[in-house]
């Protein structure tokens, strides 16, 4: 019996007896016979805590984490730094263990975390109105196109190709099921033409682009939303909270909509996830928007409150006419965001985007490669490698640094570039050996 | 109690980020940040006060008795949120060469193996993020598998009327329409409207089992053949797993499609409404559709394999909610064969609450329940005028979080109730206890019950203010300059 | 404040739960005191777009409260001739007088034999306890 389980034979005893029945299979008879599973599942044996930390911690010291190697990999997910006050929260159990705050009177904390929350991503996005989260950077894209399909009634999907290519790819998987249809508008030189994303925008429901770009150059980005809204698109950028800082938030160049991954806000890379989503619009979409939305209100005595609202847009109530499908959402995660943003405060943030910029330019001078494109950038560099990227990534590990991800992965076409990404974690001597390492496997 | 942002003063601040000694990099002006985001600006101590105070007014599991029904809220143990935090797994890059993750790659594995084992199905994406995701992949899978087959008439999905709301929001979502089935007044699927509705252009059956009634259908070896004998295709909405691990298997029950929920089934801590993460298994039929990329395992040696011409595409980023992974996996091997015996003690806590209050609230099914059983508080608001909301409120002030309330929808005045396996017997005594006095308060005090709760940190909260005059965003004093361009 | 339940005998209903006052060539519709006390306090009215088409039996509209969203169907086919402003900016207004301020939208009838299938007062109120 495991130690997870509280009963007692004695209290199994007595609940059987309330119950009416002999025996607990006797509860399980009024499964059909023909279905019912009758011998023991054949799984590894059960573990107590000590054997099962030391078999887990085995399993983690196989994997290069970036504490065991100096790494430069970002492409969407970085190794910035979480601080402690973040590990604080998210162990409290009352944060930890909570459900969907369904009953606002049991979770005004939670609620009013998540109100805290929409606030700081509508500041850090310059929009009207955000949801309690999405699933992460990709799923939230297929959102914003699920809002535009029945925002605009039109059905085509504009991605730039410099938007990163799984959420151009999960935009693709969902799009069917829309009824729509997906476009993608090239790069030129590492950035996007507005000409021809306007071009592409005729008739389209929505035009996303990144910015910073999955290249790390920064986009026309206030010439591609004007470019997107010529042709009647709703113009949507996928950006990176830890940018905003420095970059100029999307509600402020024309955007409809500003969605993006939050990782590089208070959560670790945890090989992937969980993360959170965001996404953010204007007023006009409040009645669109998919998931939870906490608002303010009163109690009985004029007290201030706050409870999940707008909830007929949801699917426990719409149903199959529901804004999305989605259920658990990432608050804890978004809670980890909320509470990274206060502690850096605006300032912090500003410099958090000044330090990352700086080490990349610093990068551009020091890495002894060419810079793949001739492009502004914020914190991450791609530079052109003279044999393949891969190879390079190979030989460089060798000596215990990650330089970085070689874009020819997923763009054929590049496969002699390298995404170095830069944070605010390394330092000035770290991109210094980076430079060595890669002048001497590539001399 | 005031936001964080009316905490602010100038000037102030926490956190501070490394500067080196390095020349400024250039912004071009047109795409630089022109006024600062009005994050609040807080010393770290009072950041720690407000945040302590947020967690004093919410009430988690850890906190006390939560049987929300659906929802499976058991115990997280703690070990789990260590694992997480093992260097090696929090801190791994998800674009890690895999040579430099292999630990990562056999541990989603061997996680790979063991919910293999529990569904009876032999393939697994661990990439979906949610239940509802998962259900999502599913329907794209059957979409995805017709298609092959050419029979691209095969346009509807079929749910009974107690299906969870995300049944229908996935079916519209994935281009299918809906047709809804009824249920008998046992609460299993109504078998003659099945067949009446079940034709050539069925794509496939979306089902809870146990029901969210809390019943397992017994016909459920009949609706599969109905189905099946169709060309149709049957999905398991695996919500309500923790009701069958060990005890039956969906495919072993006839379902081609399951979705796990792993922070409901395998102890993912709810995280006050995310994470989750929602598997899916399925028959080798329909393996090749899987989201791309599948993780494989040749010899000792563990990868990602993109090459996969016939995937429905990627659901989510990377290889899914892996430090969710981390946690399940821990979970399961800390119970190993034993995961029957959590089953065994979910059904039971929930019978014998079922049998406790049974002569004090409407039961509308009589049956033995499975891990959960809704009540009616029907009889308690023609006689009294209390409805269960007030049940629901006036429990807070026991002490004791709600069930879920007014669902399933073909149950008036519903009262849904899970206790999970990890309650004893104690907790579920004093449940009783406070359930049977609210009854006796709604007789003598009807009052007591409209008016509560009055024991938690606000009083009953205008919902209709909310939803008529949304404030979702904190109001800045100065509010920003309407200098955006507007587009679109 | 809610009105108390009321069926006046001057209408046409459906089993659907709204009402028609027609009156010419035209109509008058909106929901009963039945169906906005089954939804409780109206926060929201999603109205069709002057000029729109209505189906008999078809939703032509929404009305919600915090908990609940239905479709309202409606009793005749027409075309939507006028839309109440009022219970768009006050949608409790169909709380309060679900037969007067609270209307919904005037209609164009295109087939006005269809008002004879509709419920009168007496078969709408048999229909309702029922429920």
């Amino acid at each position: 019996m495991s130690g997870y389980l509280p009963l007692t034979d004695a209290d199994r005893e007595a609940m059987l007896e309330a119950i009416g029945v002999g025996s607990v299979d006797d509860l399980f008879e009024q499964i059909p016979e023909g279905v019912r599973f009758d011998r023991a599942l054949d799984v590894p044996a059960a573990l107590p805590e000590a054997a099962l930390v030391r078999r887990l911690e085995e399993l983690a010291a196989r994997n290069a984490d970036t504490s065991r190697e100096l790494s430069f990999l970002g492409m969407g997910i970085y190794d910035h730094y979480v601080p402690a006050v973040v590990d604080t929260f998210l162990s409290r159990g009352e944060f930890l263990t909570a459900y969907t705050p369904y009953q606002p009177e049991m979770s005004q904390g939670v609620l009013q975390a998540i109100f805290e929350y929409q606030t700081a991503i509508c500041e850090l996005t310059g929009m009207d109105v955000s949801n309690a989260s999405g699933y992460d950077g990709t799923t939230v894209a297929a959102d914003a196109c699920f809002m535009a399909r029945h925002h605009t009634g039109r059905s085509k999907v504009v991605l730039a190709e410099a938007l990163h290519p799984q959420v151009r790819q999960v935009v693709k998987t969902y799009a069917p099921g829309f009824g729509m249809e997906v476009v993608e508008v090239p790069h030129d030189g590492g950035t996007t033409d507005p000409a021809r994303l306007a071009a592409a925008s005729a008739d389209a429901a929505i035009a996303i682009f990144q910015q910073p770009n999955v290249f790390g150059c920064l986009e026309p980005a206030p010439d591609l939303a004007a470019a997107a809204a010529e042709g009647g698109a709703l113009p949507v950028a996928h950006v990176d909270l830890a940018s905003l800082g420095v970059l100029e938030a999307p509600g402020r160049y024309g955007c409809a909509m500003a969605i993006g991954e939050g990782q590089s806000i208070g959560n670790y890379q945890s090989f992937g996830g969980p993360h959170y989503g965001f996404l953010a619009a204007r007023g006009e979409f409040i009645r669109r928007m998919p998931g939870r939305i906490v608002g303010e209100t009163t109690d009985l005595e004029g007290e201030r409150g706050f409870v999940l609202t707008l909830q007929t847009r949801e699917q426990h109530i719409r149903r199959e006419k529901a804004t999305s499908n989605m259920t658990t959402n990432q608050t804890l995660l978004a809670l980890a965001g909320l509470i990274t943003l206060c502690w850096l405060g605006p300032e912090g943030l500003r410099e958090l985007g000044e330090t990352c910029a700086a080490l990349a330019a610093y990068a551009k001078e020091r890495v002894p490669l060419a810079l793949a494109f001739d492009r502004p950038t914020f914190k991450e560099v791609a530079f052109r490698t003279p044999v393949p990227a891969r190879e390079v990534v190979a030989r460089v590990r060798e000596h215990g640094v990650h330089p970085g991800y070689p874009l020819g992965r997923d763009y054929p076409g590049l496969d002699d570039v390298l995404l170095v990404a830069l944070t605010e974690k390394r330092t000035p001597a770290d991109v210094d050996r980076l430079a060595d390492v890669i002048q001497e496997v590539t001399r | 109690m005031e936001v964080i942002f009316e905490k602010s003063k100038a000037g102030r601040r926490a956190g501070r980020v490394p500067a080196y000694d390095l020349p400024a990099a250039e912004i071009p002006a047109d795409l630089a940040r022109a006024r600062p985001p009005r994050l609040p600006e807080i010393p770290e101590s009072e950041l720690v006060r407000h945040f302590t105070a947020l967690a004093d007014r919410t009430f988690g599991i850890d906190t006390g008795f939560y049987p929300l029904g659906s929802c499976t809220m058991k115990h997280n143990p703690r070990v789990n949120e260590r694992a997480a935090a093992i260097p090696g797994f929090r801190d791994l890059h998800p674009l890690q060469e895999e040579d430099g993750a292999q630990g990562a790659l056999e541990m989603m594995w061997e996680l790979q193996q063991i919910l293999i084992e529990v569904a009876g199905l032999p393939a697994v994406t661990l990439q979906p993020a949610a239940g509802s995701q998962g259900e999502l992949t599913g329907l794209m899978l059957m979409r995805a598998a017709f298609a092959e087959r050419g029979e691209h008439g095969r346009t509807v999905i079929v749910t009974p009327d107690t299906a969870h709301g995300t049944n229908p929001a996935s079916v519209t979502m994935a281009g299918f329409e809906l047709a809804k089935v009824a249920t008998t007044d046992r609460g299993d699927l109504d078998l003659e409207d099945l067949r009446a509705k079940v034709d050539d252009r069925t794509a496939g059956l979306m089902l809870t089992n146990p029901s969210t009634l809390g019943l397992f259908d017994e016909g459920i070896e009949e609706i599969a053949r109905i189905f099946h004998d169709r060309g149709a295709l049957l999905y398991y909405d695996g919500a309500n797993l923790n009701a069958v691990v060990g005890r039956s298997r969906p495919g072993d029950m006839g379902f081609d499609i399951v979705h796990y929920n792993l922070h409901k089934t395998f102890s993912q801590p709810h995280g006050g409404g995310g994470p989750g993460a929602g598997p899916v298994a399925v028959t080798r039929a329909l393996e090749p559709f899987l989201p791309a990329p599948t993780l494989v395992r040749d010899g000792d040696v563990f990868r990602l394999d993109h090459d996969r011409p016939k995937s429905i595409g990627r659901v989510r980023g990377f290889a899914g909610p892996f430090a969710v992974f981390v946690r399940a996996y821990a979970f399961m091997r800390a119970y190993g064969p034993a995961l029957r015996e959590m089953s065994d003690t979910a059904v039971l806590n929930a019978n014998y609450l079922l049998a406790r209050l049974r002569d004090v609230y409407e039961l509308p099914y009589d049956r033995l329940c499975m891990h959960e059983f809704v009540l009616s508080a029907r009889t308690l608001k023609r006689e009294h005028g209390v409805t269960a909301l007030d049940v629901a409120k006036r429990l807070m002030d026991y002490g004791i979080h709600p069930p879920t309330i007014y669902f399933p929808l073909v149950v008036p005045e519903a009262l849904m109730i899970e206790p999970t396996e990890t309650e004893p017997k104690e907790r579920l005594d004093a449940f009783v206890e406070a359930m049977r006095a609210i009854a006796a308060e709604a007789a003598s005090e009807p009052d007591v019950l409209k008016d509560a709760p009055h024991r938690r940190p606000v009083r009953r909260l205008d919902e209709v203010k909310a939803a008529k005059e949304p404030v979702v965003r904190f109001a800045f004093e100065e509010q920003e300059a309407p200098d955006r361009i507007e587009t679109g | 404040m809610a009105a108390s339940e009321s069926y006046p005998d001057d209408l046409r209903y459906h089993p659907e739960h709204d009402w028609a006052r027609v009156e010419g060539e035209e109509a008058v519709l909106g929901i009963t005191w039945y169906a906005q006390d089954a939804l409780g306090e109206l926060v929201h009215y999603e109205a069709p777009e002057v000029g729109a088409t209505l189906t008999k039996d078809g939703a032509y509209a929404e009305v919600e409260s915090v908990k609940a969203v239905s479709d309202v169907i409606a009793p005749l086919s027409g075309e939507v001739l006028e839309v109440n402003q009022k219970v768009v900016d006050e949608p409790e207004a169909v709380n309060e007088d679900p037969y007067g301020e609270g209307w919904l939208v005037r209609i164009r009838l295109t087939d006005a034999g269809e008002v004879d299938a509709l419920l009168d007062v007496e078969a709408y109120k048999a229909h309702v306890a029922d429920q």
